[in-house]
């Protein structure tokens, strides 16, 4: 029902954009004002969630610890998944970030025979998220010779290692390639594991089919209609210089590239994609295991009733006597 | 009241179908099945530590009996806890549902309902969060994941919140960390607004808050409790011990979970630390009102939770401590690590901590001022400073059973370990995925352990017996040693269940059977009074 709701969603997307520019002819509403607003909205979307995340604050320091704590000399503390400084939790965060440090640890259990749990390793959804997530990056750095003149140097080095296959003319890009294959995996592994089916919301599925939509109309344009990046540049630089235009002989194919592209950063802040920011404020992962060894401050601690001593002392003087415990008032 | 319910056999227990049901999860009802939760609290429990709403109800009633504003209690009190607590607000937004803590949470795992995988047991808030706190969920519905707030929804929330044992493996393997056992914190804490707790957790509270411990061992029992432990210890070794209580001008305070103090096998550690503390000729002192490590206002929220903790500093300032020792406890360690000194600090009031009898200074409890004695007796083992006889053990083959909170909330891993290798010959790991920071839960952790709902706690043990069967068959693995007074209380029953013929044993018990006192007479018997087999053989050699 999710699958099937995102999947049209997307098509009517498409449509959109395809009847939008190909036939209403609103090229000024697609190439400019939509994908500013986009931006925009990504922008202060993203703002706005992490400063009010920001603004709950961290009353407890609760670090889910992954390995040895530092504790006596002798004994080999696990730095990375156990940090007790700063730079350990930047280590920490940077293997999260960067390499998907947790899910790679991930398992999978299957009941046998006996009756028998058996824990294997399961790093496919690993391969896949981090297949998924490098290749959505490379991409994107590689997009940046769209908007700028000239080309910053970076740019053909990572031109060059991702395709360095060189099959035919245009390079053929392997991350487009990675990135669809991975979307796929996400996709069928949603339809087909029983229990991720099963806690699958359409705003699972939606973020699929849209990148699945943007790579798609990526590489279709690329390797197959060509479509005139001369003007697709002149188009993107306007953008960037505040000085929008809109070239002519510029696909329709592009004007749903980029309709699938605003709505997926318009809707970057409004559902789960704001993981990407989440991550980084996760207490249970950016904070230092060194509880006992400095004190944290809890903004909002306030008193709270308690049984002092002197009123259990009160209710059991009697007996503490009798039995020889020591009392402060005879 | 609900019935109390016989868990099915082994048998028939582990047919476990993890097909989720054909219908949404949304539109499935939580069926309540006897077994498998705990009786609603009495409200004289309630009553006793102020808390909302006592009043004289059953979770398998209709009727709840509820004031008629819950839904804007409960309401207003997301909110509150959404401005308070960061992790709570990230843990409602930023799930993308992958799913890669389904098959971490022991629950699901002995049950197969989907609604125990961490990710939709998040969802069960989630989804009302969204309702009412979010855009998308206003305006889009169930499209976006949204539910209203229903009484049934309310009755699922309390019966799956009473379903986590707040064990956090989920979290390890999340890839933000999402830690189910925050959000089932904040779940109880809401449930706790309208007075929805149950008997095995309010009644504890009361105890601890009234008494100082969850037994409600009055300060005479207890004491004399502890004078049982001393005679056996007298009849195994033939020395007398004279521990002191509520003593002024100690060096030390040593604070243990009261589960230590009543039955076996938490007995047979207390005798262990006894012995011990005793050999070193450590200046230190119990107390009857600090009597409780373990807090089971954890179990019902924040405040009340800091409310029980009080009196362990409270107690060390009275009686003019240098520093506090800790015994094995799982979940009081993880609130003395992550909490105590947050709530109550700073402990400046005391000094910190430095082995009288190996002058190591605990680097790592500089702040707190409170050691855990598996670091404190690592470190003596290390510098030579026990003198012990593993072979007293030799009739023990031993596995170690990491306890959740002390391994996921701390990392004390190695502690352990080392001194079960100093005073055990045989010792063999379980399973590499199911030890250390992955180590499994007990199943009846966070105010589960009680006896109706013996059922969801064999099942929720099941992966964590799984493993101990697997070096029981291997090596013939016949003690699981550990260092919580939960695991002490959970887990005899669910070996008995799923491994008989494993027994359970705190890691001071171990060092308590291999510790040679100075004068002690030969001993014949381990600390179970059980005779030590083969001990005259060994001896002639």
């Amino acid at each position: 029902m999710g699958a099937i709701f995102s999947f049209f969603a997307v098509i009517i997307l498409v449509l959109l954009a395809f009847i939008g520019v190909g036939a209403a002819n609103l090229h000024f509403l697609f190439g400019v004002i939509i994908p500013y607003a986009a931006f925009v909205t990504f922008t202060l979307g993203i703002i706005y969630r992490v400063i009010k995340w920001a603004r709950s604050p961290v009353p407890f320091r609760i670090p889910t610890t992954g390995g040895q704590q530092k504790s006596l000399p002798w004994i080999k503390q696990n730095k990375l998944d156990n940090p007790s400084s700063t730079l350990g939790v930047v280590g920490r965060m940077a293997l999260e970030v960067l390499f998907f440090r947790s899910l790679f640890r991930n398992t999978k259990t299957e009941l046998r025979e006996g009756p028998k749990l058996a824990h294997g390793s399961d790093k496919w959804l690993w391969l896949a998220g981090i297949a998924f997530h490098w290749s959505f990056l490379i991409i994107l750095l590689r997009h940046i010779r769209l908007f700028a003149e000239p080309s910053p140097f970076y740019l053909y080095v990572l031109e060059s290692l991702d395709g360095f296959l060189q099959i035919g003319a245009p390079r053929l890009f392997m991350t487009g390639i990675i990135l669809l294959l991975a979307v796929t995996y996400l996709f069928l592994r949603r339809l087909y594991i029983p229990q991720v089916r099963y806690i699958s919301l359409a705003s699972d599925y939606f973020p699929l089919f849209l990148i699945l939509g943007i790579a798609a109309t990526g590489i279709l344009m690329r390797y197959f209609f060509k479509v005139n990046v001369v003007g697709v540049k002149e188009l993107t630089m306007g953008l960037v210089n505040f000085n929008p235009k809109i070239p002519q002989g510029i696909d329709v194919i592009f004007y749903i590239h980029l309709f699938l592209i605003s709505v997926l950063f318009a809707y970057f802040p409004f559902s789960k994609l704001v993981h990407m920011a989440g991550v980084f404020l996760s207490p249970t992962r950016n904070l230092a295991n060194n509880n006992r060894i400095v004190r944290h401050i809890n903004p909002w601690n306030y008193p709270v009733k308690v049984h002092t001593y002197e009123e259990y002392e009160d209710e059991f003087r009697g007996k503490m006597k009798q039995s020889g415990i020591p009392v402060e008032k005879e | 009241m609900a019935t109390k319910a016989k868990p099915p056999k082994p048998e028939d227990l582990s047919k476990i179908d993890y097909k989720p049901p054909k219908t949404k999860w949304m539109d499935t009802p939580a069926e309540f099945k006897p077994g498998m939760y705990c009786y609603g609290t009495r409200p004289k429990y309630l009553e006793a530590v102020d808390f909302p709403n006592p009043r004289e109800w059953s979770s398998s009633e209709e009727d709840w009996k509820l004031p008629e504003n819950w839904k804007e209690i409960v309401l207003e009190g997301i909110k509150e806890r959404l401005s308070k607590y960061r992790t709570f607000h990230i843990f409602m937004d930023i799930c993308v549902r992958c799913g890669a803590c389904a098959d971490k949470c022991h629950f699901f795992l002995g049950s197969g309902d989907p609604k125990n995988m961490p990710v939709l047991r998040a969802e069960l808030i989630r989804s009302v969060y969204r309702k009412y706190f979010t855009g998308s969920g206003k305006i889009l519905g169930k499209l976006a994941g949204a539910r209203e707030l229903t009484y049934d929804v309310l009755k699922e929330w309390w019966y799956y919140f009473y379903q986590c044992t707040e064990c956090r493996r989920c979290s390890l393997f999340c890839p933000y960390g999402i830690d189910q056992a925050e959000i089932t914190i904040i779940g109880r804490e809401l449930l706790n607004l309208l007075g929805l707790n149950t008997d095995w957790i309010a009644g504890p509270v009361a105890n601890c808050y009234k008494k100082g411990n969850h037994l409600g061992l009055e300060p005479h029992t207890l004491k004399s409790n502890i004078e049982f432990m001393i005679d056996d210890i007298e009849t195994i070794t033939g020395i007398r011990i004279e521990p002191t209580f509520n003593r002024k001008g100690a060096e030390i305070l040593f604070v243990t979970p009261s589960g230590d103090l009543f039955g076996d096998p938490g007995i047979y550690t207390a005798m262990g630390y006894l012995m011990l503390f005793h050999e070193l000729g450590l200046d230190y002192t119990w107390s009857t009102y600090a009597s409780e490590g373990g807090n089971f206002g954890f179990f019902t929220s924040n405040e009340m939770a800091k409310r029980l903790h009080y009196k362990i500093y409270a107690e060390a300032k009275r009686l003019k401590v240098k520093w506090i020792l800790g015994g094995e406890c799982g979940h009081m360690w993880r609130l003395v690590h992550q909490y105590l000194d947050t709530w109550h600090g700073p402990a400046d009031f005391l000094e910190v901590p430095v082995s009288p009898v190996t002058g190591t200074k605990f680097e790592n409890a500089k702040s707190a001022r409170m050691v855990h004695v598996a670091e404190f007796a690592a470190d003596l083992i290390r510098h030579g400073k026990l003198k012990l006889d593993p072979r007293r053990n030799d009739h023990l083959k031993v596995t170690w059973h990491d306890s959740c909170n002390t391994a996921r909330g701390m990392g004390i891993l190695e502690e352990p370990r080392y001194i079960i290798k100093n005073v055990c010959n045989y010792f063999y790991e379980m399973p590499d995925n199911t030890i250390r920071e992955r180590t499994l839960c007990c199943g009846s952790g966070s105010g589960l352990n009680a006896g109706e709902n013996m059922e969801l706690r064999m099942r929720g043990g099941f992966p964590r017996a799984n493993a101990v069967k697997y070096v029981r068959e291997r090596y013939g693995v016949n003690i699981l040693a550990n260092m919580c007074a939960i695991d002490r209380a959970a887990l005899p029953p669910l070996m008995d269940y799923w491994v008989p013929g494993v027994r359970v044993a705190g890691l001071h018990e171990l060092v308590g059977n291999a510790l040679v006192m100075k004068g002690e007479k030969e001993r014949t018997t381990d600390l179970r009074l059980e005779p030590l087999p083969g001990k005259e053989a060994k001896e002639d050699v």
